[in-house]
């Protein structure tokens, strides 16, 4: 995204000062600190971010706090560069805190992982633990796992491997194109798409299987014909931000009308290309949750939300299931020492909003839940929220029950002492 | 395969022209001035968010016509009371000067309509596709676009080579003192020819504004590729950035449409394809990976072997 990063640089640095300077230190004793790019083209996705830990934070603190003291989030700007994420987290544990949470780019998660890791080996008696919101590069619970590092976003070959068991069942895909971003993130979703096709559905003709560049197209048209030529029925993206939108736009104005599922249509701006490019039911996206699931404590937490963050929807339902079990780890330990509650986190089990049962994985610290599609289209039934005003939600096609995402891991934990 | 071949053609052109409609703008200023403007991708913004400020308020029709004119009076504004005080010291504190510049109208920019993309329409009139071929459309807008660049360029090539003020300009562009000398407003043409070039610039945003998403963004996407047309056509020529632009447009829009790699090529002509090793990718990587990086490689190359550019003339 960061393709001239001089000019996001300067400009975050401006807004960076201005943003750290906001944490001001309340009655609070327990410190979150969120680290995430609140500058820049990602800047509305970080923000966004923001919201909801506070809001979690207020309902947490609302409960009584965790061993009876309050919660309080300090807010950094990575910029979305690795180098600023390991600096940010070095504040914050100068500031006090010992529990960082960060999401948006593989590449600065990467560097988090990294640097908590050799920041616990150094200082022991004074660890810190990482919770991961949103970097779904799968090797952070293979190879790289950590004991110091947790995700609650299923990563990105768990939700190939739900959407690649939905796509099972639906005979009238026949023909398949794939189009990426040109990155470690984009190469995972290829990867995992050309294994788990060839393996669940090997009649399917993968006819095309597109890396562009990240963030440097300003018209995807030349893509589209390519996709037109090829014949296929279907595309598969893990496109985001202006990539998915372009892309949806320019389909539209050739008048591709096929079925696009994708992982991100629905983050900043998305629905609103979605519904210019007029392609109803024909948008589909991998989620750990939406908006529109029919439950009543879902419906009144959304309705909460929206009152509070200008309608903008609760994009993330991982980050209340993160707080909610941070919080339940604290208590039930008794302590708000990471070294003494991740214990609790490793293999607990929650149930979510939906009322649904999910845990996290001890051995590789992975969070497992039920994966969700849903298309975006004009709202009706029982749909109660739409998306960016523009009158469409998502609307929910299939659940892909927990059990039919356990994908292995490779991880090997080494337990410190 | 002759569907892709047209399609890749009207997309090449199409963006080739985009390019050209900006890079004619920057290459005016660059040549008068000696001054690479940063700021300028940031004016075709600018005439994207007042188009869609207008036909918010009005008509697209209207915005068409006062959004360029805005952008005109705002870039003729920052020549008049920016770049002509900063002047004084010399190009580099003028380079830094729109450097600057480029990130204050990126962040007034997101000040007033936002960080998300806004919701900035076809106009209905043009929201149809213009003719079916092999079952794919292409919409009567993208049409209009290519038509209106086309007609710009012949409006400028016309004004610069046939009208009195086109003479004083490229007298201008070669002789500054020699034309003050003979009684002209030197800074005055300047200013002008700025406001003329970022008007231009924005008449580029308020076509393009509708067709491609109109974001905070759009300019540090396009900025970079415009140096690489202005100095490949060469200084101050505008038929060299005529060419640059449609080289450009149609090299990457094709390099998309080609998925051989180094690696199919060698395997047609029957040697085994090297899948392990420290260059194994090298191999595989296919020439639509690289569309994107070519007109950067091709800056590289003219710089190497033909500093001028295609079609310059002067050295700095």
């Amino acid at each position: 995204m960061m393709s001239n990063g001089y000019r996001t640089g300067l400009t975050a640095l401006a807004l960076g000062l201005g943003l750290s300077a906001l944490a001001v230190p309340a009655m609070a004793q327990v410190k979150i600190a969120f680290i995430d790019p609140l500058s820049g083209a990602m800047a509305p996705i970080g923000e966004h971010g923001v919201k909801h830990f506070q809001h979690m934070i207020e309902k947490i603190n609302a409960a009584g706090g965790v061993n009876g003291q309050k919660m309080e989030l300090l807010t950094y700007d990575n910029k979305l560069s690795p180098q600023e994420t390991v600096i940010a987290a070095q504040k914050a544990i100068d500031a006090g805190a010992r529990v960082l949470t960060l999401g948006n780019g593989s590449g600065a998660a990467a560097a988090m992982i990294d640097f908590v890791n050799k920041h616990n080996e150094r200082n022991p008696g004074k660890e810190v633990v990482y919770l991961n919101y949103a970097a779904v590069d799968p090797a952070f619970t293979n190879d790289k796992c950590s004991y110091w590092h947790f995700r609650w976003d299923a990563h990105s070959d768990i939700k190939m491997q739900a959407l690649t068991s939905y796509i099972k069942t639906q005979p009238g895909i026949k023909k398949i194109y794939l189009i990426n971003q040109d990155y470690s993130f984009g190469q995972a979703v290829r990867k995992a798409a050309n294994e788990m096709l060839k393996a669940k559905r090997p009649d399917i003709q993968i006819v095309g299987d597109e890396l562009h560049p990240l963030a440097k197209i300003t018209d995807f048209a030349p893509y589209i014909a390519k996709i037109k030529a090829s014949g296929a029925d279907t595309v598969i993206t893990g496109n985001w931000g202006s990539d998915i939108s372009l892309l949806l736009k320019a389909s539209a104005d050739a008048g591709l009308q096929v079925n696009y599922y994708t992982y991100y249509a629905g983050g900043a701006g998305g629905p609103t290309s979605v519904k210019q490019t007029g392609l109803k039911d024909k948008v589909f996206q991998i989620t750990e949750g939406l908006a529109n699931i029919n439950t009543k404590e879902n419906f009144a937490w959304e309705e909460d939300f929206r009152k509070k963050s200008a309608g903008h929807g609760w994009w993330y339902p991982r980050v209340r299931n993160e707080m909610d079990m941070l919080a339940k780890a604290m208590n039930e330990a008794k302590s708000n020492d990471p070294k003494v509650f991740v214990e609790k986190l490793r293999g607990m089990k929650y149930k979510d909003i939906y009322g649904k049962d999910t845990y996290m994985r001890a051995e590789d610290h992975q969070f497992f839940q039920n994966i969700y599609i849903s298309a975006l289209t004009p709202m009706a039934g029982d749909m109660k929220f739409d998306e960016e005003n523009t009158g469409w939600g998502w609307k929910l096609t299939a659940t892909v029950p927990m059990g039919e995402t356990d994908v292995p891991t490779s991880c090997k934990m080494a337990k410190p002492s | 395969m002759l569907e892709l071949v047209i399609f890749s053609t009207l997309n090449g052109v199409l963006y080739g022209m985009l390019l050209f409609l900006l890079a004619s703008g920057l290459t005016l200023i660059f040549s008068m001035m000696g001054v690479l403007n940063f700021a300028h991708a940031s004016f075709y913004m600018l005439g994207a968010y007042f188009g869609f400020q207008i036909s918010q308020w009005l008509d697209f029709w209207v915005a068409l016509f006062v959004a360029p004119v805005c952008v005109g009076l705002v870039g003729a504004a920052v020549e008049r009371w920016g770049l002509r005080t900063v002047h004084k010291w010399g190009h580099v504190p003028e380079l830094l000067f729109t450097f600057g510049l480029a990130f204050v109208i990126e962040e007034m920019v997101q000040m007033i309509w936002g960080k998300l993309p806004v919701d900035y329409r076809v106009p209905r009139l043009l929201d149809f596709p213009a003719f079916e071929l092999f079952g794919t459309t292409y919409p009567a807008f993208r049409m209009f676009m290519l038509l209106i660049s086309v007609a710009i360029f012949l409006v400028l090539l016309m004004i610069l080579t046939r009208s009195r003020i086109g003479l004083i300009i490229q007298a201008a562009l070669t002789h500054p003192n020699m034309v003050a000398m003979l009684g002209h407003n030197v800074p005055k043409v300047f200013m002008m020819v700025f406001g003329f070039g970022s008007g231009l610039a924005g008449l580029a945003g308020v076509i393009a504004g509708p067709a491609l998403v109109t974001q905070p963004s759009m300019a540090h996407v396009l900025g970079p590729i415009l140096f690489v047309v202005v100095v490949f056509g060469g200084l101050g020529s505008l038929p060299g950035a005529f060419i640059a632009s449609l080289m450009i447009g149609l090299i990457q829009t094709f390099a998309i449409a080609i998925n051989y790699s180094i690696g199919d090529l060698l395997s047609t002509v029957g040697m085994a394809r090297p899948v392990q090793g420290m260059l194994s990718d090298l191999w595989q990587v296919t020439v639509a990976q690289v569309g994107p990086v070519v007109p950067y490689l091709m800056l590289v190359l003219i710089l190497i072997f033909r500093p001028t550019g295609l079609m310059g003339t002067r050295e700095s």
